[in-house]
């Protein structure tokens, strides 16, 4: 998922880091000082998601859960998703530096879109459509950034096509595991605490 | 897969573990811009020289920084790990000189070579990030970013997620540990993705609670929506020494790349 420094040409890098740069610019404007310990507690339980190793066959995938985070934070999610990165870059080693843009885009522009998407069918009085709605956005989620990912290695190079082809089918397992963890996270706040959901979004 | 660093088992909140270094006496802002520009440099290499050049500089960093050579490769070779299907499918995309062929498609040299830059490129930005970077605690960077004019709301944002990533991951590991002892183990079915759905969704909550006390307790201690960073950065003559060595061999790199073209 992520991508590492060096394997993107400097177009994609540059548009990445731009659009990027006005999605954060969007969500800081529509984030108050008040909701940060909010948004950064979110973030870090996003974070956290990402040491989920969940098993699969010989191999194992990890949660990425930016579905749900679109959904509880919208346009927030960029400003969140884009400290998130930094800090598993520079702690962690993974991805890369120069390509932190393209890397936030292709995982939060999802999460946005998704908000757009379920945003009403989430906030369904009943648990049981709100937690299919959460399914389907946590599903469409991946199925946006490896799609996203795909876009950003074939539009770097002819070589890149065939890795770019790769790149949706390997991620249909983790769209599954990811829908069905969404939609029964979705259904136990809807259950535990219904007002933390209904209640209007950031 | 479970003694590689990669698999991301827990966030101290701290910088990487080494011991006392140079490096540490130098400011946090030039280690970040440092670290900027080599990664831009060394990303737009596109000869094979500045690349290997820049290579070595990193290892001398990690070198200098005494990180723990251990566990820094430990962290690297996972990446490479992933690297290595690169190597593997570039040099049949790539059209060129044929190195060999299998199954009726031939793998060329200039593949192998992309893969091999790509891979040179990315170790050496992660390297030199983890000494540089990596050996600062999260707070210092989040400060020097301020410092260095990132939007304040971001620079709050990263010193909140910081300071929580660690109270989180107890709460996480608490869980964990809870449904370790109902004997919960993690399989490939539906009972373990309810399971980790209901975690994930319990998580959430009490995080979402715990936003709301702590906003209470920041409000009740006169939180009004900003954090002071009152520590007062100095560039030393020392700072100046480094910043201008590393300067010149960026400018050394950039002098062979334009050479290579």
């Amino acid at each position: 998922m992520h991508i590492v420094d060096g394997a993107l040409s400097a177009p994609v890098l540059v548009s990445g880091a731009v659009l990027a740069i006005v999605g954060v610019f969007i969500g800081l404007k529509k984030m108050d000082y008040d909701q940060l310990p909010l948004v950064g507690v979110l973030a870090s339980v996003f974070f956290i998601a990402s040491y989920i190793h969940l098993p699969l066959g010989f191999s194992s995938v990890h949660l990425i859960m930016n579905g749900l985070l679109g959904i509880l934070l919208g346009w927030v999610a960029f400003p969140a998703l884009l400290v998130a990165l930094l800090l598993q870059v520079v702690f962690f080693g993974f991805g890369g530096l120069l390509v932190l843009g393209v890397n936030t885009l292709n995982i939060a522009l999802p999460a946005v879109i998704v908000y757009y998407l379920c945003y009403r069918g989430v906030r369904h009085e009943s648990a049981k459509v709100a937690a299919i709605w959460g399914a389907i956005g946590g599903a469409s989620a991946i199925v946006l950034t490896s799609i996203m990912v795909a876009f950003s290695l074939a539009l770097s190079g002819e070589s890149f096509v065939l890795a770019a082809k790769a790149v949706l089918p390997a991620h249909i397992p983790i769209m599954v595991v990811e829908a069905f963890v969404s939609y029964a996270a979705v259904y136990l706040i809807h259950t535990v605490k219904p007002e933390f959901i209904t209640k209007e979004s950031i | 897969m479970s003694k590689l660093e990669h698999s991301l088992t827990s966030w101290s909140g701290q910088a990487l573990k080494h011991q006392p270094s140079l490096i540490d006496g130098i400011d946090a802002r030039v280690r970040i811009v440092c670290a900027g520009l080599f990664a831009l440099v060394v990303v737009s290499s596109v000869a094979f020289l500045p690349a290997l050049l820049g290579l070595l500089l990193a290892f001398f960093l990690v070198k200098m920084a005494k990180l723990n050579i251990k566990r820094t490769l430990r962290r690297v070779v996972a990446m490479d790990l992933f690297m290595l299907t690169l190597i593997c499918i570039l040099p049949f995309t790539t059209p060129g000189d044929p190195m060999f062929t299998l199954f009726g498609l031939a793998a060329s040299w200039q593949g192998l070579a992309h893969a091999l830059l790509i891979t040179i490129k990315a170790n050496a930005v992660l390297l030199v990030l983890f000494s540089l970077v990596a050996t600062m605690s999260a707070s210092t960077l989040g400060h020097a970013l301020a410092h260095l004019k990132m939007p304040n709301k971001l620079v709050h944002l990263l010193l909140f997620m910081v300071r929580y990533l660690d109270v989180i991951s107890l709460e996480y590991k608490k869980m964990r540990r809870a449904m370790q002892a109902r004997a919960f183990v993690l399989g490939c079915d539906r009972h373990t993705w309810q399971s980790i759905g209901y975690l994930f969704g319990m998580l959430l909550i009490r995080s979402v609670e715990r936003a709301e006390r702590i906003l209470g307790a920041m409000k009740c201690r006169g939180f009004c929506g900003r954090l002071y960073l009152n520590d007062e950065m100095k560039i030393t003559l020392s700072d100046r020494f480094f910043g201008l060595i590393f300067f010149c061999f960026l400018i050394l790199l950039i002098g062979l790349n334009i050479d290579a073209t």
